[in-house]
């Protein structure tokens, strides 16, 4: 019998059970789609999250006053209170050759008037490098002026919903807003930037960092944000912004310095793992759907035994005929593989088309797992009723009943 | 065969189907076996068409001895040699007329285009053309039985072993279906029927009854 044979004759038996075969390729299909979907789900929170991250900036490093210790040791037992950092700290850190931009960051929160109108707003004190560093886009007018980072200065740059609630269709450019008790003259107005990781660039205004340190009376800093010259020169910065600060601050590490792609890798690590789970959980509807394929293998030989023994008596030996089993077993996972992965990639593109920001592209891997698992356990799981149908006796089973 | 012996084993008792049979059968006979339930002539039918194997002895077809023959030759040799007629077809029910044929050429991996000639001719001889579309449950039981007779020599076997062929039908389909074999048999094939219907089993040349898993009786007309 050649394999095109035994492929259609398991086709036709396929198709001559419709509602058996209809089920079974429900269940198949059921789990497949879940591993499609549920990775795509995963993937896409994966993409989406390190996407955020990868938009901070480029090479980026961050460096946070205080130190975050988890490796054991006693606490201080005197007022160890970390050392703030200052403008000169990040003016310092800008010396080193590794480092291509530094923009120190104060925030605070102010309300923020023009005419009467009023509302609260998120003010980051900073540079003229946040721009670059941040990627921020300036939609009209331009972003704070450069120069020396320790001089005040009354400008300030808003972000667009600010700017769209305090100034409607009127242009803001030139214009002069309170922040507090004093006044500042708007330079320019960025572009919507939307959420990213939990600040609203969109609300905030950005004014010279040392008019805010006025501002809210503080001669500190939130964090010192470091361009690296390049991506190879990101940890020899890392050493060399520890190296400036201890220096500065009297031999003490007290600060602590992330980068970018620390972040991003144990983002990526995370989310990839959650995939992997997911898709595991999903993977158990493949068992099940090959537990099914077994009871129903088991139903259909004892069904067709009086056809088992035909085919014996029509010249079939017991391994063709498990062979044959065999086959329509992993052609309805095959079917079910199938439709499963259309349900699930179509499902994905149907999601994505009416929510644009969420990619459900199955990844490949995905696709080739779930169809593999399906084939292999359906395949699996008739191995025992496909023994049963060769291990008939044939006259036994050609016996009237 | 000589001296075949079949044994059962029933609960604890061991049941001796054939107890020692001898017998020679050749090319182009016409042999019916007759004989009360029981009597071994179901399990006779059985080896001679190797799907049962004798507890001892030997049974030697067209002078080759088949009693060694693991499963797939014996496999094998059924589907080159041997035709079976059941008293219930055992079409299969999903295939049609002409699928139903065609099966023992698949399986012996004969080719699509000869495998639709040999179907065709096969399908003609038992007068069954314009029925080849359809399936089991569309054909009665006259023509279901003719198919099953299309099946069984479409390979152009030797033998054609056929278990109370008329048992399921009546008189007049019966009467068919007996025309067709012994068509056949005139036509060289070897006829061998097990049946309990004496008027039947009178037509054949010649007549073996059995009792108790032995030959009673070999009359030759």
């Amino acid at each position: 019998m050649t394999a095109a044979d035994t492929l259609r004759f398991a086709f036709r038996a396929l198709t001559g059970f419709r509602v058996r075969t209809a089920l079974m390729l429900l269940a198949m299909s059921i789990g497949v789609a879940a591993v499609v979907l549920l990775t795509s789900l995963g993937e896409a929170a994966r993409t989406y999250v390190t996407g955020e991250f990868a938009a901070l900036g480029t090479n980026l490093l961050i460096v946070i006053p205080g130190r975050s210790e988890t490796t054991g040791g006693a606490p201080p037992v005197t007022g160890a209170t970390a050392r703030d950092l200052t403008i000169e700290d990040a003016v310092a850190l800008g010396r080193s050759p590794q480092v291509a931009l530094i923009a120190p960051l104060t925030v605070g929160e102010t309300a923020l008037s023009a005419g009467t109108r009023s509302r609260n707003a998120v003010v980051m004190g900073t540079t003229h490098e946040m721009e670059t560093v941040r990627h921020l886009t300036v939609e009209r007018g331009r972003f704070l002026p450069p120069g020396d980072p320790s001089r005040a200065s009354a400008v300030a740059v808003l972000g667009a919903t600010l700017a769209d609630e305090l100034f409607g269709a009127r242009d803001p450019l030139g214009a002069q807003v309170r922040l507090g008790d004093r006044r500042f003259r708007v330079v320019g107005v960025l572009a919507r930037q939307g959420q990213s990781l939990g600040t609203n660039m969109d609300e905030a205004v950005f004014i010279p960092v040392a008019s805010a340190q006025a501002l809210f009376n503080t001669p500190s800093l939130f964090r010192i944000l470091v361009q690296a010259a390049d991506r190879d020169a990101v940890a020899p910065a890392e050493r060399d912004l520890l190296r400036i600060l201890r220096e500065r601050h009297e031999g003490e590490e007290d600060v602590t310095v992330i980068t970018q792609g620390s972040v991003l890798g144990a983002f990526d690590r995370i989310l990839r793992a959650l995939t992997y789970a997911v898709a595991g959980i999903a993977a158990i509807s493949l068992f099940v759907a090959g537990i099914l394929v077994m009871n129903v293998m088991l139903v259909a030989v004892s069904q067709r035994t009086a056809e088992i023994g035909l085919l014996r008596a029509l010249g079939a030996s017991s391994g063709r005929v498990r062979a044959l089993f065999l086959t329509e077993a992993a052609l309805l996972s095959l079917l079910g593989a199938v439709l499963g992965v259309a349900i699930g990639v179509g499902g994905g593109l149907a999601v994505s088309a009416m929510v644009p920001a969420l990619d459900l592209t199955p990844p490949a891997w995905a696709v080739a797992a779930a169809v593999g698992i399906a084939l292999t356990t359906g395949t699996l799981f008739a191995l025992l009723p496909a023994r049963r149908a060769a291990a008939l006796d044939p006259v036994e089973a050609l016996a009237p009943r | 065969m000589r001296g075949v012996v079949r044994t059962f084993q029933v609960g604890d008792q061991t049941v001796r189907a054939l107890d020692g049979v001898d017998l020679d059968i050749e090319a182009g006979e016409y042999v019916s076996i007759m004989g009360p339930s029981g009597s071994g002539k179901s399990t006779m039918l059985n080896l001679i068409g190797l799907l049962d194997r004798p507890t001892d002895g030997l049974y030697a077809l067209a002078g080759q001895d088949v009693t060694a023959l693991d499963d797939d030759q014996r496999a094998r040799v059924r589907g080159e040699r041997i035709g079976f007629i059941f008293q219930a077809f055992h079409l299969v029910p999903r295939l049609t007329a002409a699928e139903n044929v065609e099966l023992p050429l698949t399986l012996a991996g004969i080719a699509p285009a000869e495998r639709r000639r040999r179907v065709a001719r096969a399908l003609e001889a038992v007068g069954l053309t314009d029925r080849a579309h359809h399936v089991p449950a569309q054909l009665s039981g006259g023509q279901r039985q003719r198919v099953a007779i299309a099946r069984a020599t479409v390979t152009e076997p030797a033998v054609l072993l056929a278990d109370e062929p008329t048992g399921n039908l009546d008189r007049a389909s019966g009467h068919d279906v007996v025309r067709v074999l012994e068509d056949l048999n005139a036509r060289g094939i070897t006829l061998i029927v097990v049946t309990h219907d004496a008027e039947m089993g009178g037509r054949a040349r010649r007549r073996i009854r059995m009792v108790d898993g032995r030959i009673a009786e070999d009359a030759r007309a």
